[in-house]
């Protein structure tokens, strides 16, 4: 495969790119060291992130890239912020669409199915991930598909598309160059725009060596990506059906819409003769201005660039070929009804609450077990499984940056604490955090009790109150000191130096 | 008007120099401030790890301590929020809202309701880093976001740059929650700490020798992170400050 690169990138002497994207911050990774993997999975029991996320930090160098790349993601988008006027009227605006459409949300749906369907697209209608898996197979099969090309879809992720179509015997191959290599690792993508932004080159050069046979010792980010290139190419024009998401569905013109940074959705529709889209009901928008609000805020927050360098409008297949939409439920019918967690189906699926958010940053977006990570994915995976998911609403310090920076205005941190709330309630939580809560929240309803479980020892541990360490985990001293504590609190001596002024005033 | 004080649980536990001076600072304006000596916690524990039932008692507790005040003042800004936006554990009779709504964290009541223009008495010749709790900087508002596109302001900055020879230290990411989290700090230690690292690594670039902050909790976690690192820095509550500490 050397042969047919540039030389230039196969010169061990040559400059090697740090990073793919020019403009970003360069990271300086030479060191080998090896790729931290994500929560462990145990059937329905409920995933331990923090678990993971230890491992992550304690692979610092996977921590500190993923960090900065992030935050570096998040300035870009605070400078296009601040290059737009009217950004938090645009925020209003969209927040106000999408509440709109989702109040009406099966009008809009019939709408667009009948304009789809005048437009020439064949509309499906799926109410879970297995429904919306059968559909797909029988398009394929009817067609005789063995090879099917597909763009990143975070949908297809919830509905075990890739894992479904290899039981089936039809070869996937990804055509977002992230998604990609997250496929070849056989692990699932990290971050719902940047999916492989927990890797190092040297993970992706170590995966490329062994999947498509490139240079183990070669991370350099264009050999990476031209290597790529080269082998999936001649897969791509030999596949007979191509998948991709939708970013928005018009309801008024019966069109949808996909925004790409690498063309992967242009390839996936227009190289092969069938083009299925697979799309959550949620993604319904009215009509084509309301299109330019989300367009104007979805790369801005995103990746902090203006707009996606590819935005493609579907209409309708082109001569000779098919174009399927298949609009899957999968849950969200069922979360438009929760009083507290609807405003989550507004979500776009930009990432900028995963960017912005410090406890995503240093756990790296494997390490939440879900389908959907970081801040967005604590309110949305529990309404998936709320057992399995429920330490995840704790993964948070509720900081709050995340609804800052939300363009669709999803107050994120306040369903957290929502979630914290309504798990509590259902029993749905840890007996550890049970027991602790129960006991603080006898000992400070009562003076008395509260003063008397104050420390009046002289070592550090026993000037801890006892409901702060009232339980096995006692971690605060792992990585921090101790406060000091002070000869008397401060109760005392306002007992001893104000107290008697006080009731001398009364008298 | 009549004052009372809160101090929070934490502050009444390891930081009673912080209790004194906000005590001391709101009687240099004149006023008569109280501090009911039954008070406990104002339910933020457990209200944040989602038991909202088991702090119903300690939110009653709270109001009975408070009703009688015209306005509740505390050097918190997380305890405000908690008392003003989440205390619904019990029903809200007139003396829960009248509490809910009359509770100020000190630097909103000295800039808000006070309007102090002038700390004649103090004096900090020293190089200061701000710290703003993301309660206090998200929910009660007290100064603008980095990631928000609004107009630059800064409430503890405002009141801070009074001070006589006071300078400011400025941090890569201001905003950054520090990772104490309340509760967070305990269940979620790995991270935690990882993020209260962070922040004192980046405090330290500032070239600060103080960390000054309207809350002594976020504080607390910092400074336990920095002695653990072995950073020369400083943390001093915003009310000592205020009142005229030197050091």
């Amino acid at each position: 495969m050397t042969a047919e690169l540039h030389e230039e990138l196969t010169d061990p002497h040559a400059d090697q790119l740090d990073h793919g994207a020019a403009s970003s911050r360069p990271l300086k990774s030479r060191i080998s060291e090896p790729q931290p993997r994500g929560a462990k999975i145990h059937g329905n029991r409920p995933v331990d992130q923090s678990e993971a996320a230890n491992r992550f930090m304690a692979a610092t160098e996977h921590e500190a890239m993923h960090d900065a790349r992030l935050w570096d993601l998040r300035q870009k988008r605070d400078k296009e912020m601040h290059g737009i006027e009217e950004w938090e009227e645009l925020r209003n605006l969209a927040s106000g669409i999408k509440e709109h459409t989702l109040s009406k949300l099966d009008y809009y749906l019939e709408l667009f199915e009948k304009n789809a369907t005048a437009n020439g697209i064949k509309v499906h209608w799926a109410k879970d991930g297995a429904e919306h898996n059968a559909i797909v197979l029988e398009i394929l099969r009817s067609k005789g598909v063995e090879r099917l090309i597909k763009s990143k879809s975070m949908l297809t992720e919830e509905c075990g598309f890739r894992e479904f179509m290899a039981e089936n015997n039809v070869e996937v191959i990804e055509t977002d160059l992230g998604e990609r290599i997250q496929q070849l690792d056989d692990e699932a993508p990290s971050h719902v725009v940047v999916p492989a932004v927990h890797k190092l080159r040297t993970d992706v050069a170590s995966v490329f060596a062994k999947t498509i046979g490139s240079d183990p010792d070669n991370a350099d980010a264009h050999y990476l990506t031209e290597c790529q290139r080269e082998a999936t190419r001649p897969l791509i024009l030999s596949a007979q059906a191509g998948m991709t998401g939708g970013n928005f569905v018009v309801a008024e013109t019966g069109t949808f819409v996909v925004c790409t940074n690498e063309g992967n959705a242009d390839l996936s529709a227009n190289t092969p003769p069938l083009h299925i889209a697979s799309i959550g009901i949620e993604k319904l928008i009215p009509g084509l201005d309301d299109l330019a609000v989300f367009v104007r805020l979805l790369s801005r927050s995103a990746l902090g660039s203006p707009i996606t360098q590819y935005t493609s409008h579907f209409r309708g297949p082109r001569k000779g070929s098919e174009m399927h939409v298949v609009l899957v439920d999968n849950g969200r019918s069922a979360r438009l009804g929760m009083e507290k967690f609807w405003p989550g189906l507004k979500c776009i699926r930009c990432g900028a609450c995963m960017n912005t958010c410090p406890v995503f940053r240093r756990s790296g977006g494997l390490s939440y077990g879900a389908t959907y990570a970081g801040p967005i994915g604590l309110i949305i995976d529990p309404t998936f499984n709320v057992h399995k998911y429920r330490n995840l609403p704790y993964s948070s310090t509720m900081n709050g940056s995340c609804t800052n920076v939300c363009p669709v205005k999803i107050n994120i941190h306040e369903q957290i604490a929502d979630w914290r709330k309504t798990l509590a309630g259902e029993g749905e939580i840890s007996p550890v955090k049970k027991v602790m809560m129960k006991a603080a929240g006898e000992v400070l309803a009562s003076p008395v009790v509260y003063r008397a479980s104050l420390p009046l020892g002289r070592s550090a541990l026993r000037h801890l109150p006892h409901f702060m360490l009232y339980n096995k985990l006692n971690t605060w001293g792992r990585k921090r000191d101790i406060p000091e504590t002070p000869k008397q609190t401060f109760n005392e001596w306002y007992r001893k130096n104000r107290k008697q002024q006080d009731e001398g005033k009364k008298s | 008007m009549k004052v009372g004080l809160f101090v929070p649980c934490y502050v009444d536990m390891f930081h009673p120099e912080t209790g004194i001076a906000t005590l001391e600072l709101l009687e240099r304006f004149g006023l008569s401030v109280e501090y009911p000596v039954d008070q406990t916690c104002c339910g933020q524990p457990m209200t944040n790890t989602g038991c909202e039932r088991e702090a119903a008692k300690t939110e009653e507790l709270f109001v009975r301590n408070f009703e009688k005040y015209d306005y509740i003042v505390t050097p918190s800004g997380s305890c405000t929020n908690q008392v003003r936006n989440n205390m619904t554990a019990i029903e809200q009779s007139d003396a829960v809202k009248h509490v809910r709504s009359r509770t100020y964290e000190l630097v909103e009541f000295l800039h808000d309701v006070l309007k102090v223009d002038a700390f004649p008495w103090a004096e900090f010749p020293h190089r200061v880093a701000l710290h703003n709790n993301c309660n206090t900087l998200r929910n009660l508002r007290i100064a603008s976001m980095t990631e928000r596109r609004e107009e630059p302001f800064s409430k503890p900055k405002a009141l801070l740059k009074m001070v006589k020879g006071i300078e400011f230290a400025d941090l890569t990411r201001p905003d950054e929650c520090c990772g104490f989290g309340g509760t967070f700090s305990v269940f979620e230690e790995g991270v935690s700490a990882k993020m209260g690292q962070d922040k004192v690594t980046d405090q330290l670039k500032s070239g600060a020798e103080y960390v000054t902050s309207s809350d002594s909790s976020c504080m607390m976690h910092q400074e336990g992170c920095a002695r653990r690192m072995g950073a020369n820095l400083k943390y001093i509550h915003i009310a000592q400050i205020l009142n005229g500490a030197r050091a």
